[in-house]
């Protein structure tokens, strides 16, 4: 690991403050990706700006249908917080399958989403969820946020505070693992919101990183049915290719997943 | 370089560290305590877990001064003065462990498991809470009995405890 | 602690320090003045070296020295070599290109080093490697053995014409032909081996230690074999003479055949100690370097033909094997696809003409060597694969034709020099298929059916040849040494006992089965008795662990040893209680006088060896004896395994359903390590046929690098095993022993691959059997 100098951000404006004076900074939440990158000596920031200090950075929250999930909430917490286990069973399942125990102990939701790492989980839900990733400057749609692999609307001196969504009627996690990694290699959240509006995110596949799998949605046009996705042509050429999955592989992955996260959420 | 104050097995420790500095290169290096190893450079192998604030997580992966302040947990904090902690007991009988290398891990990962779920751990349980943990010598076939009978003394300990 | 001899399941002594953090791996030795190594490697997988720049680097914080291959071949340290001559069929010697531990002027491989940097810190060594500026002339790189061979092929190594090292046969060829041409029914196929990279948990480590006023070195380091890595350091290396160079192989964290080997980082170490002028330099491994540069595993592509006569027995087996090597040959390379493989072509079938053509190929890629079980699995997963396709083809059953064929008179001298002394492999069959429940399976693959899943079966026969090995045999085969192990037994005036042993424990578990034999013969309590090893300067010399040789060389050292010593005690026990030598027992810590009341306590026996005040007329003091064991011949473990799976034919998911071992190990000293052992063979094993796999791309790139890439078998790819053993005592050795290290990485792929192919119905799948290469297979099968 290169050198780098570590301080702790009181809060959010200390934080953005501490970003603005570094020459190359990066904000550190539970450092599952960033620092196994940094040992690897492929980052390199000169400040690490530690948030996970911040007051109520990790609280969550969950009135009625409507949910708060502050950036700094482990996969851990997230995974066995029981209201949000009441509303919505199924973002607690997906954080309980990224990583292993102690991966899930020490990784945030935060870090999750600001990577936007194209085989990371939860990318895909906040999609499907219509989530609004709130950060300490502004409010962003969840298919606005995620701009491309490892890319997001994020400024530099912005951190995300907190992602905020209202629980679907019915959803559901589907997650095909990279066999060495554990990472998905296709991972599809299927959310049913009621009145017709069902959505389809699809990790882990795409060359493009997390996307909205428009077709699928189309296909069951409101209704969740697997088998009304057995027309679904997920496109080749759109998929990621290496020595674990090829792309056409990774096309039938998608499709399969998808059925299975229909069915599951479809009870 | 930081200052870090850290709890080591239930005693006060400090060190002037450069902000780089792994958990776990504190522990070995800093405080000697050399049973935590590094097994891999990709946070996946598990032969680093200790427990921070009484939760597993991988030393390789976690800056010391992301640590300072907390209390800190390691393989050689385990047993008691003159008694092994009944998770070792459970992989010694069990012959849950061959080069001893991931064994470390492998039984601090094990006791936050019972810790987090408690004693009655089902083969399948305990088979996908080892993700994190890999062994290269016994199969895991050892290991997995090891952690279903240190669990289930772990279990008469905590009921007795109660009592 | 009780005393439990031979046959019991002794909880290890080892144990301990184990489970509570105080193991003593390389790693975590400290000692004074000690500075740290950093590799500089090659990034291409062939070039030339232009220049090495060293100005911004050697000015670096805490730098002492960066040094280069000139320096080193400068200094006279000899390259590395490989320990096993192959003549070709042709007679010529096997081309070997010279290995220097630090490249002098090409690179051949991703990881080949080419200078090491000395520094006070290991950050600052790592910083000051990453500065040093290398300028390569980059040269295309071949990875693919068969294209290494073409005549255009970018050459490796001016001594090796094609990149090939050896062309070398076994058997007899034209009878095999002849035998196929008339035979009624023939199979045919082309196996792959995929390439493995072995992965013990402790990556490899060095420390170097240099005392400049004795001009004596000290190295621990993460060896199978200590002695050997001094002897070939001292040697062949000239790193220096064997009386100024103790080496210590501490707790090791695994090995699985991939510290057997003496790397370029030990001999620079040690150089390096020296010539930079510091008291100690260690060197650990990452395991992005591990990846990169331990030795790897198989990599064989191999055609093969196999005649039936009409009552469906074998009557001839042809092979052509193509094995890579890799960049440089590694210390035993060369003895694994010949020696180690094609002699054991016969499997458990008695089969009368076997021929088989071995090729062996540098390529631009990290040196291939020896991984658990070394040329037997190529032999078994070729041999059982076979069997399997050619009962599909003939339309019997698979456990009928290889019961048809098995040998069953003993001892049976197959055509490809090895003479199987002691098996029944039908007792091992039985026992497997009731433990599978073999009648049972249409019932279940019905119930999986139901499910969408396919269900399969596969069985593999296995037999090696451990106990390695005679050593005059081998030396005729062109091993540069002898095979054979060292013990010595030292009794301690208060009785207790310390055995010293040239094996290595690794994972194995000496300290406690070496010490059941002490046990067992004289009724120790085991906490009285202490195995040595790993040490130079302890043990006078040994030959290691490898080949599951531990129990069947190392063990029949100790008996051998244990046999002196029971001779003396008895002689001056018989002398003490004036009573003739041959009414002397020696049982429960007690020595007495068959049919009387006449007994001394095993201690007073000792301490009369040691007082001396008296002893027989002319016996020396002491109660100390060593030997040295030299097999007669190798020991043949066998045994039957069966695998049931289930496929998701949506995912190409294999899920192992059951999984039976049914091994012939011999004696069996203690049933939980042996246990142990098997699940652990068995685990490498299903990992190669399920999802190991290390590649490079056409560049020489090594994609599967890490445990992101590279998958490693967790827990949950595996089941519970259904182990067992049938006995046939081994007549080679004193105690009957086989040896069980490696039989479960040997037998397990076949049958994993046989039961896959079973589910999707097509014989057509290669290792590994990775989810999308089933899914794959089950495509083109539609």
């Amino acid at each position: 690991m290169y050198e780098t100098s570590y301080s702790r951000a009181k809060d959010a404006s200390d934080a953005a403050k501490k970003m603005r004076a570094a020459d190359d900074g990066k904000f550190l939440a539970g450092g599952m990706t960033l620092l196994p990158t940094m040992k690897q000596r492929l980052a390199a920031p000169s400040d690490l700006i530690d948030v996970t200090q911040i007051k109520d950075i990790d609280d969550i929250n969950v009135t009625r249908k409507e949910v708060t999930i502050g950036a700094g909430a482990t996969h851990a917490a997230v995974a066995s917080h029981a209201k949000l286990m009441k509303v919505c069973p199924s973002i607690c399942s997906l954080a309980s399958h990224i990583g292993d125990p102690a991966v899930r102990h020490r990784g945030t939701i935060g870090g999750s989403i600001a990577n936007n790492d194209p085989a990371a989980d939860y990318p895909a839900a906040m999609i499907a969820l219509d989530a609004t990733i709130v950060t300490n400057k502004r409010k962003i749609r969840a298919e606005k946020f995620f701009t491309g692999m490892f890319e997001t609307a994020l400024k530099d001196d912005e951190m995300i505070k907190a992602v905020t969504f209202t629980a679907p009627k019915s959803g559901a996690y589907a997650k095909f693992p990279n066999p060495a990694s554990r990472y998905a290699m296709a991972g599809v959240f299927v959310a049913d919101h009621g009145k017709k509006d069902i959505r389809v995110g699809v990790t882990g596949a795409s060359s493009d990183g997390v996307y909205r799998a428009n077709d699928m949605e189309k296909a069951m046009g409101g209704k969740l049915s697997s088998e009304a996705l057995d027309g679904c042509e997920v496109d080749e050429g759109a998929m990621l290719s290496d020595i674990h999955g090829s792309a056409a592989y990774r096309a039938n992955l998608v499709k399969v997943m998808a059925k299975r996260a229909v069915d599951a959420a479809a009870g | 370089m930081a200052k870090v104050e850290i709890t080591v097995n239930g005693r006060a420790t400090s060190a002037e560290v450069e902000d780089r500095t792994l958990l776990v290169d504190y522990l070995r290096e800093n405080r000697n305590l050399t049973g935590t190893h590094v097994g891999c450079d990709t946070s996946q192998c598990g032969a680093c877990v200790v427990h921070v604030d009484g939760k597993a997580v991988k030393s390789c992966t976690m800056l010391a001064v992301q640590a300072s302040g907390s209390d800190v947990q390691t393989i050689e904090g385990l047993a008691g003065d003159d008694q092994l902690h009944p998770m070792q007991e459970a992989f010694r009988n069990n012959h849950g462990l061959q080069c001893g290398f991931c064994t470390p891990g492998m039984i601090m990962t094990a006791v936050d498991m019972v810790n987090r779920l408690g004693p009655k751990l089902d083969e399948k349980t305990i088979r996908a809470e080892l993700e994190g943990n890999i062994c290269r010598c016994t199969g895991y076939h050892n290991i997995v009995k090891s952690i279903a009978e240190g669990a289930k003394q772990m279990g008469k300990g905590m009921k007795k405890a109660a009592e | 602690m009780g005393i439990e001899g031979i046959g019991a399941r002794v909880l290890r002594k080892e144990d301990k320090r184990f489970i509570t953090g105080k193991g003593r791996y390389t790693d975590d030795h400290k000692v004074a003045g000690m500075h740290y190594a950093a590799f500089v490697r090659s990034p291409h997988a062939h070039a030339k070296i232009k220049k090495i720049n060293i100005k911004d680097a050697s000015k670096m914080s805490g730098v002492v020295g960066i040094f280069n291959g000139k320096e080193l071949t400068g200094d006279g340290i000899g390259n590395i070599i490989c320990g096993w001559m192959i003549h070709s069929k042709d007679g010529s010697p096997m081309n070997m290109g010279a290995w220097s531990a630090l490249a002098t002027e090409y690179v051949r491989y991703v990881g080949d080093a080419v200078a090491v940097v000395i520094a006070e810190t290991q950050a600052e060594a790592t910083a000051a490697a990453e500065a040093v500026d290398v300028d390569y002339k980059v040269l295309k790189a071949v990875i693919n053995p068969e294209e290494a061979m073409a005549d255009k092929a970018p050459q490796l190594h001016p001594e090796a014409a094609n990149n090939i090292i050896y062309d070398w046969e076994i058997g007899e060829e034209a009878a095999t032909d002849a035998a196929i041409a008339g035979a009624a029914n023939v199979v045919e196929m082309e196996i792959h081996n995929n390439r493995l990279v072995p992965n013990p948990m402790e990556p490899r480590s060095a420390l170097a230690q240099y005392d400049a006023a004795e001009d004596h070195f000290t190295l621990h380091t993460t060896s199978q074999n200590p002695h050997v890595a001094r002897l070939v350091l001292s040697a062949f290396y000239q790193v220096a003479p064997e009386n100024k160079l103790r080496v210590i192989a501490p707790d090791v964290g695994g090995g699985f055949g991939s510290k057997i080997y003496i790397y370029p980082e030990e001999i620079v170490c040690l150089w390096a100690a020296k010539k930079a002028g510091v008291e100690a330099v260690k060197w650990t491994s990452d395991r992005s370097e591990a990846f990169l540069t331990d030795a790897h595993g198989r990599d064989h592509v191999s055609k093969a033909t196999m005649g039936f006569d009409e009552n469906n027995k074998i009557v001839g087996f042809k092979v052509d094997t193509i094995a890579n090597l890799g960049a440089y040959m590694s210390l035993f390379s060369s003895s694994v696809p010949t020696y180690l493989y094609a002699t054991l072509l016969s499997g458990q079938y008695n089969i009368q003409n076997i021929h088989c053509n071995v090729r062996t190929v540098y390529t631009n890629t990290a040196p291939v060597d020896a991984y658990r079980g070394a040329g037997r699995p190529e032999a078994t997963y070729l041999v059982e694969r076979m069997m399997e396709t050619a009962a599909r083809q003939l339309g019997v059953d698979p456990a009928e034709l290889r019961r048809a064929n098995f040998v069953t008179e003993f001892p049976h001298q197959t055509p490809v020099i090895m003479c199987y002394d002691a098996g029944d492999y039908g007792a091992s069959m039985d026992a497997a298929m009731e433990a599978v429940d073999y009648a049972g399976f249409e019932k279940r693959r019905k119930k999986s059916a139901k499910k969408g899943m396919l269900r399969g079966i596969g069985m593999s026969c296995y037999i090696e040849a451990c106990g390695i090995a005679p050593s005059a045999a081998v030396g005729s085969l062109g091993a540069g040494v002898g095979l054979w192990e060292s013990a010595e037994v030292r009794v301690n005036p208060v009785g207790t006992v310390e055995i010293l042993t040239g094996s290595h424990s690794h994972g194995q578990g000496h300290e406690t089965t070496f010490g059941q034999l002490v046990s067992d013969r004289f009724g120790l309590p085991s906490e009285n008795i202490q195995v040595v090893h790993g040490d130079t300067d302890k043990v006078q010399f040994g030959m290691g662990t490898y080949g599951s040789r531990s129990g069947a060389v190392g063990m029949s050292a100790i008996e051998k040893a244990l046999d002196k010593v029971e001779a003396k005690a008895k002689k001056i026990a018989a002398h003490m209680l004036e009573a003739s030598e041959g009414d002397i027992e020696i049982k429960d810590g007690e020595v007495s006088v068959k049919g009387t009341d006449k007994k001394l306590l095993w201690h007073e026996v000792c301490l009369g060896a040691y007082t001396g005040h008296n002893l027989p007329e002319g016996m020396e003091p002491g109660l100390k004896e060593g030997a040295f064991y030299d097999p007669t011949n190798f020991t043949f473990p066998a045994g039957c395994y069966i695998c049931e799976v289930e496929v998701d034919p949506n995912t190409g998911t294999t899920t192992i359903e059951k999984f039976v071992a049914a091994d012939d190990f011999g004696k069996i000293i203690n049933p939980m390590i042996v246990e142990g052992q098997v699940h652990g063979g068995l685990a490498q094993g299903i990992g190669q046929a399920l999802m190991e796999n290390a590649v490079y791309d056409e560049s020489g790139q090594l994609l599967s690098a890490s445990y992101m890439d590279y998958t490693m078998p967790r827990a949950d790819d595996l089941p519970s095993f259904d182990v067992s053993t049938t006995e046939t005592a081994c007549p080679g050795n004193p105690l009957g022993i086989k040896g069980c290290g490696e039989a479960g990485a040997i037998g397990s792929p076949p049958a994993v691959i046989n039961a896959i192919t079973n589910a999707i119905g097509h014989n057509n799948l290669s290792m590994p059997a990775s989810p999308q290469n089933v899914w794959a297979a089950i495509k083109a099968g539609e």
